[in-house]
């Protein structure tokens, strides 16, 4: 190849003294990052909330209580009433759908297309995972989107599903689970995990991480199931509005 | 007498663990991929579920096989550009058995479910933090070993893979941090749509920068040495390097079209997708006009050849991206075996191909002999070819089908198919998909054997000629 050695005197630096390269590449390299994902913590549009504030549950320093899952004597949450965090219970649950990779084969990111909508509803709001450390959207569907599963099926159904997937759906390739019914989850670790997440972020009150201790000893089809049943019911669209431009 | 000038050892350990690992990881890949088609084959044992394999499987090939393959090529090609031994021969050993005691603890920890559950970032925080530290103990020995040097210039290949090292020490310490809630498990500093955007910030620069720009690294070291003729045009590779470096950074926008991630992130992303295809294209040109005038040596070289076929697939899927990323295509395509396909036409065509090339020309280097049988390299080459056309042709189709299923309308107006008649109609194709791996593992088994006995023959010669001497 004769060609010509075409070089800057930049590149010809960077070629001979390797540090010069390193600090070029140091600073190349941070770009597209910062651009693109340090906006997403200050731009106020990027949560649908800042526009709908009614989408999150304000608790006031009440402890959630759920109707599967009370800690009071009243229940402070309904579905509908916005988005909140996981209680202990739908926590061990979620812990456990991470454990299994659930979501490397389940999405949990509805878009906004017909078909999406009418097979799984509304689509999904950035708000809506605002306490899901970490995300939970998945990127492929060998099933189907689980973001609004809440609800769709009853308890009795996800735990014959769960236990034998092609009992209850002949096509599904889902493997069985058969250890979630003897599991139990251990209420110091969730504890511990609670307190975690709070440091991260997610406001639980005192009495919802001593709620843990609660959870003690349930099985852990228990948790999955609660977690399941939760999924998408926080947030009550209202027809009509459109909550992303 | 070069023993007494490069540091070469650690580079064959290096070299002999990446085609083990490639044998395991794709054999991993075809267990999970037969689940898919037979699922009887979870066996009810929540270790072997497809759940808890396929994040095995991904850092298998990935950092197992991947990571061998870039240490053994790279501590091998700053040594010969540099003309130099490596900077710390025992930083090189630590680096070896930190990485290799990693992917130990990879093989017993995500099967048992441990995992932070970020695709490809699933190893829990103690190791994550044990990766950063044999990571970098790789990049510094790297780079000292290039500021010795005793050429004037960098050599292109260093520039990619310090290319690598830069980036992928980002990615890994941001999209990593983690509040540690126990010793095996711990929680992403952040949430929904922000923990989103750093994992596929992360996730596809793992693609484009471990699995991209250090085996194009591989590529500019091995194909001029392969083809015994230099690099086509300096100046491409100059201009392709800072276009890849600063443009590949921004595509992981383009994993989350169409969800809660603002539009203007996801189309920036995609924007710059489209744009990719230039960069990627000038290496792909670069890397097989490098054999103009020489093309004939296709028919006699078989370790040549899959260079130059790791190439073709290189330019293929790096045109199959950005067509992928585009909104139109994504909307079909996204959450589909396409992505899938789309992955692995990437990692078996160019990455698995190209590194098995690289890993031949170092075996015969290494050990100063030719391959045991070329016979068998060659039968590997289509092996490897064929198991991965019939791959990613069968996640073309089911991905397609399964994007058109699902927004299918009848005469009424209604959905046509249920979901469960999607994933039953999938089932020929995955058992399409896992003969095809089953194939190219074939070919990484029979690597392993050609280069043990390639070993064996060349250690049985070395220590004849020393007795007779």
């Amino acid at each position: 190849m004769a060609e010509k050695i075409y070089s800057t005197k930049l590149q010809d630096t960077a070629e001979r003294n390797v540090f010069v390269m390193f600090v070029m590449l140091l600073v190349l390299l941070s770009v597209g990052g910062l651009v693109e994902i340090v906006p997403l913590f200050y731009l106020d549009e990027t949560m649908e909330s800042s526009r709908h504030p009614e989408i999150v549950w304000q608790n006031e320093g009440k402890p959630i209580s759920v109707a599967n899952f009370k800690v009071g004597d009243s229940i402070t949450w309904k579905p509908g009433d916005g988005v909140r965090p996981w209680t202990a219970l739908e926590l061990a649950g979620r812990d456990v759908y991470q454990r299994e990779g659930c979501h490397l084969c389940h999405s949990q990111m509805i878009r906004p297309f017909r078909d999406e909508k009418e097979r799984y509803g509304h689509y999904s709001l950035a708000s809506e995972s605002m306490y899901d450390h970490p995300f939970q959207w998945g990127s492929k569907r060998t099933g189907p989107d689980l973001a609004r599963v809440g609800g769709k099926y009853s308890n009795e159904w996800h735990r014959q599903h769960l236990k034998a997937p092609r009992s209850v759906v002949p096509e599904s390739v889902m493997p069985n689970y058969p250890w979630l019914f003897e599991n139990t989850v251990d209420g110091n670790e969730l504890k511990a995990h609670m307190k975690g997440l709070r440091m991260v972020g997610v406001p639980y009150t005192d009495a919802d991480i001593a709620a843990a201790s609660k959870v003690d000893g349930a099985r852990e089809i228990d948790a999955v199931v609660a977690y399941l049943q939760a999924l998408g019911t926080m947030v009550n669209f209202k027809d009509g509005v459109d909550y992303r431009e | 007498m070069e023993e007494t000038k490069y540091d070469f050892d650690v580079v064959r350990w290096f070299t002999i663990m990446a085609v083990v690992y490639l044998v395991v990881g794709t054999l991993v890949g075809v267990y999970i991929a037969s689940e898919l088609a037979w699922p009887a084959l979870n066996m009810d044992l929540a270790e072997l579920t497809f759940g808890r394999l396929r994040p095995l499987h991904t850092n298998a090939v990935i950092f197992a096989f991947g990571g061998c393959a870039l240490f053994a090529t790279s501590f091998y090609a700053v040594q010969r550009t540099g003309n130099t031994s490596l900077w710390s021969p025992k930083m090189a050993w630590f680096t070896f058995w930190g990485w290799n005691l990693i992917i130990v603890a990879a093989v017993i920890t995500l099967p048992l479910g441990i995992t932070q559950s970020k695709e490809y970032a699933e190893l829990e925080w103690p190791i994550d933090l044990a990766i950063a530290v044999v990571w970098l103990s790789w990049g510094f020995n790297f780079i000292m070993t290039i500021a010795k040097r005793k050429t004037s210039h960098i050599y292109v290949a260093n520039w990619f893979f310090m290319g690598m090292f830069v980036m992928i020490t980002y990615l890994h310490v941001v999209n990593s941090l983690a509040i540690p809630v126990g010793l095996f498990k711990s929680y992403s500093i952040f949430s929904g749509v922000q923990d989103a955007m750093i994992q596929w910030w992360w996730g596809h620069n793992a693609v484009g920068f471990y699995l991209t720009a250090g085996f194009l690294g591989i590529m500019y070291y091995f194909v001029p040495k392969q083809a015994n003729r230099p690099v086509f045009s300096y100046r491409l590779s100059v201009l392709h390097f800072w276009a890849l470096m600063f443009g590949y950074v921004w595509l992981g926008a383009h994993h989350l079209q169409y969800t809660a991630l603002p539009d203007w992130t996801g189309s920036l992303g995609a924007a710059v997708s489209l744009a990719m295809i230039i960069p990627s294209w000038g290496g792909a040109i670069n890397g097989m006009m490098t054999l103009s005038g020489a093309w004939d040596k296709l028919r006699t070289d078989y370790i040549l050849r899959f260079l130059i076929m790791s190439l073709a697939f290189y330019a293929m899927s790096t045109f199959e991206g950005p067509v992928m990323s585009s909104k139109t295509v994504n909307a079909l395509s996204h959450y589909t075996d396409w992505t899938i396909g789309h992955v692995h036409s990437g990692a078996l065509g160019w990455v698995a191909m190209v590194a098995a090339g690289a890993l031949y020309h170092l075996v015969e280097k290494l050990w100063n002999t030719r391959m045991y049988s070329a016979r068998l390299v060659n039968f590997h080459f289509w092996t490897s070819t064929i198991g991965t056309v019939v791959y990613i042709t069968a996640m073309w189709v089911s991905g397609i089908m399964q994007g058109l299923m699902w927004r299918d309308y009848d005469e009424f107006g209604t959905l046509t198919y249920t979901f469960a008649e999607s994933v039953a109609a999938m089932h020929p194709y995955y058992a399409m998909r896992a003969i095809g791996g089953m194939i190219f593992w074939l070919g990484g088994a029979i690597m392993l054997y050609n280069v043990i006995m390639t070993v064996r023959q060349a250690s049985a010669q070395r220590s004849t000629a020393t007795a007779r001497a």
